[in-house]
């Protein structure tokens, strides 16, 4: 069992015997375990043991190993990659292996270099810790027994790690402590267990629960296409394929800011510098208008972009869910953005293949789907060893070659989300945003989430599916409109098509850099909707009845209909409802002009 | 470093790689010399065994025999001298100086490979660079530190196009240091020669480092070229404070070295037999782009790359376009119509753009003006579609309308002079004026006080 008291073994050595790109050949390190990190060569290169044949023991080193050569010592102490779990994770940036990257960038300046060793803590940090339990109590894995401010945000309750079990013989009084502190001790069956702020967790092992629950509150995301077309609920799993440029990235940070998850673990895994630092400048600032709070103080980043060392991209997404199940067991509710599968992916074929492995579809590896239903299988509603609720969503942007979605980690992939928000490239060309697509994209959680909806709106889920049944009805006219013009179709038809129009225009597309329709409430959400139904129900009728479009599209409101959205906050929906009601009344003096004729 | 052992005992030789049998203590990576007869060749280890090493060599193997070749390795990676009395020469593709004057003279050396930026130390680039193009500035715009490609076809005038941001954004920016560095990979001696005589008709070329590894030169050079060339970049954004534009042509070129490299390794392909790899390399190098935190000069990159068949989804713009911060498309349709710069009105993006723009740095209009000319542009493509069965007769009145705002969109707005250069007031009244043969309902994506202010209603009739 992994505990915050780490087993240092004696160090065992051996040496290199080849090199090829990041793996690495030793032998002589007998007595070492799969997935024990070895430090390789004179920079002491952190890397793990992936594989075992005899003698021989291949390394995939994490950094930059130009220059290791046959014959470089290679140390290992028998401890499994982990990550360090405590206090101070929250609005900090680590790399794929969990080095600091404000420590490396104080250490060597605008680049990475490699053999940096660094805590991934602070370890000279003075926390405040106050306890809730006392000497003489029976405590058991996953107890709460003290807690931490660790951002004015985020309350760190302090746990008895999994696998402890027994009475509290001792427990420090509030004060400031350290992560090296011994915080309690606990008599166990076996000994005495002595309890710190902080303990390492090996990334490739899901921490333990009691048990999982089907999840049942949707995640809100202030995105009107996700939240009212295809929701995810907290502790469901969603994925966002996408060629490039058509909004997955934007999609994910929109979710970063604006989700009303309690945690935010972004994962930059295989994508470009710049777009950490746009999360890294603009978290501070953005201010989440529930507590007042900047968005950083809630949020914790993994960045292994593109030009970083292959290995440790592969390790990042790992090392994000750790952390993500950590917090969980806290209680709190997490989403983790990982950006993007695909490269994880890519860095897996490419170990593979340096390993000689046998590929399966386009030179990924066999299994790659495992791998996959793995990540996934991490996220979840659940029961912590405490019995509080937690729960992590995950949510993946994947990346197709050529746009494709027929290739592996698509097709993978949608075999182990829920959620599947396909982003279409037409609708971005045509800077319809989020380009998610209302034809490709499926969610299973709707029947999980509507009771929640139903607190708002009794009806929220026909109002739903009727809108959506319009946008459906104008996919299947828009094949004939190609053909023969939207002239040529029958008035109703004709109106249909316009509606659809409003909603794509009014309600779906949603603008990420506009102050007010960047975030859109669930209350804003449904009466927008409900200003869209108006129109087709009652104005379906007088359409029916004889009117042309053009004597609907004429209404002096209507053309007011698509600036709603970006017009009226959150906080003054009810001028939405101003809005229908005078809609309302020109359709009905309009319904009475044409009766009196 | 001192006397180099020399291995003789060579295993074989495939494409452009040796394996050295009898090696030993050689580390990944590291440059290798090459001896047979007078010829000196450069390669780097790619692979290290007890007792073998699988070299690259740069200048390709052609010539080599198996006996004969003396290989030394030299302990540490390819680097190059680095200074500012760089500019103004030419340099071969492995970053020596083939102007016949001599190496020069300074003891600054970097490694090429460079090393990853810390995401940290990074600073979002945010300055707009005017280039003069209305289609660039009016709805891609260039931003400092910015990696922004140009996919172009056979055929089309990306040189062209290039050149003219080149010299069109080095004008305004007098106050700074700004310079070009060009680096060519497999292209033609005559679109070097372009280039250059561009530079030195707008009197840059002065300022400008010159790498060349053409067609002729051995195919392997090519994938040292831009490495050497965004090292001096470095060395002049990061060192010497200087704003580098960075033109890399072509991409494809560069690929497809790497594609062979790849094969005579035997390694597993992927897609179109390029490696596995070939995001993570082409990533190396384009992410050797942007600003640092601290420093006043950045690295702005235009990679040229051409489609081949003009397939926006072959592996080389697919994976450059998931890598930069947004791309040009160049159109074939456009370019037939006679249309320059013949830049595609959708699939163009600049990623940067939103925070470039704007109040006080652009206008406070140009988001919304350029998401609308997007917006009503992708309806005329439909329409256009439509009309292509229907008739053009049988469209309903807006349609036409749009049709005929396709057209002076086309024609007036994207489609410019060679050598002209529209501020960017100008290049927003020519969008305004694009958008006012549309009627102002049509228009939901600017806001309402832009329009009082900026749309020009029609005289005769209209809404
Ligand atoms: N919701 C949105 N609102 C406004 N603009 C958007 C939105 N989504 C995407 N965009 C625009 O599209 C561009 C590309 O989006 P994004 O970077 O998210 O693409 P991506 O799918 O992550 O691409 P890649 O795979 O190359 O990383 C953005 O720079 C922005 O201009
Ligand atoms: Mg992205």
């Amino acid at each position: 069992m992994v505990s915050a008291t780490e087993t240092r073994n004696a160090p065992i050595e051996g040496k290199v015997i080849s090199v090829n790109g990041p793996i690495v050949k030793a032998v002589g390190l007998t007595g070492v375990k799969m997935f024990d990190i070895a430090e390789v060569g004179p920079d002491g290169l952190i890397g793990e043991v992936i594989r075992l044949l005899g003698p021989v023991a291949l390394i995939q080193v994490y950094e930059d190993n130009t220059g290791l050569k046959p014959g470089d010592k290679v140390i290992s102490e028998g401890r499994p990659l982990s990550v360090l779990l405590g206090p101070g994770l929250i609005a900090n940036i680590y790399d794929g292996i969990q080095r600091p990257l404000v420590g490396i960038s104080e250490q060597c300046g605008s680049y990475i270099e490699k053999g940096v060793k660094l805590s991934a803590l602070d370890v000279q940090k003075q926390w405040t810790f106050t306890p809730s339990a006392k000497p003489g109590d029976e405590v058991a894995e996953g107890q709460i027994i003290g807690e931490i401010e660790e951002t004015p945000l985020v309350v760190h309750r302090v746990l008895i790690p999994p696998g402890v079990f027994g009475r509290l013989e001792d427990i420090v009084e509030t004060g400031p402590r350290t992560i090296e502190d011994v915080i309690y001790t606990v008599q166990t069956k076996t000994g005495l267990y002595e309890g710190k702020l902080a303990g390492y967790w090996p990334v490739r092992v899901a921490r333990p629960v009691r048990s999982k629950k089907k999840p049942f509150i949707p995640l809100m995301t202030g995105q009107r296409i996700i939240d009212t077309f295809f929701p995810i609920a907290r502790g469901g799993t969603a994925a966002i394929p996408g060629g490039f440029g058509t909004g997955k990235t934007m999609t994910q940070h929109a979710l970063a800011k604006w989700c009303n998850a309690d945690i935010i673990i972004y994962i930059g895994c295989g994508e470009r510098g710049n777009e950490m630092t746009d999360v890294l400048t603009e978290f501070p600032k953005l201010v989440d208008e529930r507590n007042g709070r900047p968005l950083i103080e809630r949020t914790v980043m993994i960045a292994n972009t593109s030009n970083m060392p292959v290995p440790a991209r592969e390790v990042s997404i790992y090392t994000g869910v750790t952390i993500a199940e950590f917090y969980r067991d806290m209680g709190y509710s997490v989403a983790v953005m990982a950006d993007s599968t695909s490269r994880w992916a890519e860095a897996l074929r490419e170990l593979s293949s340096r390993l000689g492995d046998m590929p399966a579809e386009e030179g990924f590896p066999p299994y790659l789907a495992t791998r996959l239903a793995e990540f996934y299988e991490r996220a979840g509603l659940v029961e912590t060893l405490s019995g509080a609720a937690g729960d992590i969503s995950i949510i993946g942007a994947v990346s197709p070659p050529g746009g494709d979605f027929s290739e592996p980690v698509t097709q993978h992939t949608s075999r182990f989300v829920r959620c599947f928000w396909a982003l279409d490239k037409t609708l971005a060309d045509a800077r319809h945003y989020p380009s998610i697509s209302w034809v490709d994209s499926y969610t299973e959680y709707l029947n999980d989430i509507e009771g929640w909806w139903r607190e708002l709106d009794e009806q929220w889920l026909a109002i739903r599916n009727e809108v959506m049944n319009i946008l459906l009805e104008d996919h299947r006219l828009q094949q004939l409109v190609k053909l023969v013009g939207a002239d040529a179709l029958p008035m109703f038809q004709q109106f249909t098509l316009h509606v659809a129009e409003m909603i794509k225009n009014a309600f779906l597309q949603q603008n990420s850099f506009d102050p007010i329709d960047k975030y859109c409430s669930p209350e804003k959400q449904l009466k927008l909707l409900k200003v869209i139904l108006a129109l087709y129900e009652r104005g379906g009728v007088l359409v029916k009845a004889g009117l042309t479009l053009k004597d609907i599209t004429d209404l002096p409101s209507l053309s007011e209909m698509v600036r709603l959205k970006s017009e009226i906050p959150n906080n003054e929906t009810n001028r939405i409802d101003e809005y229908r009601e005078r809609l309302l009344g020109e359709l009905e003096s309009l319904k009475e002009q044409v009766l009196g004729v | 470093m001192c006397c180099e052992i020399e291995y003789t005992n060579i295993g074989g030789i495939s494409g452009p790689l040796v394996f050295v049998e009898g090696v030993r203590g050689v580390g990944l990576g590291e440059i290798v010399e090459i001896r047979d007869g007078k010829s000196l060749r450069i390669g780097q280890t790619l692979e290290v065994d007890e007792d073998r090493a699988v070299v690259q060599v740069f200048e390709g193997t052609s010539g080599l025999a198996v006996k004969g070749m003396r290989v030394s390795f030299v302990g540490r990676s390819l680097e190059i001298p680095v200074d500012r009395a760089m500019l103004g020469r030419v340099f071969d593709g492995l970053g020596r100086p083939s102007d016949g004057y001599p190496q020069v003279v300074t003891n600054r050396r970097m490694n090429v490979n460079g090393l990853p930026v810390n995401p940290w130390s990074r600073e979002y680039p945010r300055d707009f660079i005017q280039t003069g193009i209305s289609a660039i500035d009016g709805m891609n715009t260039l931003i400092r530190g910015q990696k922004l490609p140009i996919f172009s076809g056979s055929g089309m005038p990306h040189n062209l196009i290039a050149a003219q941001i080149a010299r069109q954004a080095m004008i305004l920016s007098e106050e700074e240091e700004f310079t070009v560095i060009f680096a060519a990979m497999g292209v033609k001696f005559d679109v070097a020669r372009f280039f250059i005589d561009s530079l030195e008709e707008s009197g840059v070329l002065t300022h400008s480092a010159i790498f060349l590894s053409l067609a002729d030169a051995p195919s392997i050079e090519r994938l040292i070229t831009p490495k050497v060339a965004l090292t001096l970049a470095e060395h002049l954004a990061f060192d010497e404070g200087m704003h580098v534009l960075v033109i890399l042509t072509d991409m494809t070129n560069y690929c497809e070295s790497l594609r062979e490299l790849s094969s005579s390794r035997g390694e597993i392909p992927s897609r179109k037999g390029y490696p596995g790899y070939l995001y993570s390399d082409l990533a190396s190098i384009y992410e050797r782009a942007g600003r640092l935190k601290g420093f006043d000069g950045s690295i702005t990159q235009m990679p040229i790359l051409t489609m081949p068949s003009d397939d926006i989804s072959h592996p080389v713009p697919d994976l450059t376009g998931y890598i930069t911060e947004g791309q040009i498309v160049l159109e074939r349709e456009l370019f037939n119509k006679g249309i320059y710069p013949p830049i595609a009105g959708l699939p163009s993006l600049s990623r940067l753009m939103k925070d470039g723009i704007g109040e006080g740095r652009t206008r406070t209009d140009h988001a919304q003006v350029a998401a609308q000319l997007f917006a009503s542009y992708a309806k005329v493509k439909r329409i256009r579609s439509l009309a292509a069965i229907v008739g053009e007769e049988e469209l309903s009145d807006l349609d036409k309308i749009y049709l005929e705002f396709g057209n002076s969109f086309e024609e007036e707005f994207l489609s410019q002079g060679e050598n002209e250069n529209r501020t960017i007031e100008e290049t927003l009244e020519k969008g305004w004026r694009m958008l006012s043969i549309l009627p102002q309902e049509e228009l939901y994506r600017v806001r309402r006080e832009d329009i009082d202010r900026y749309y020009i209603p029609s005289s005769d009739g209209g809404d």
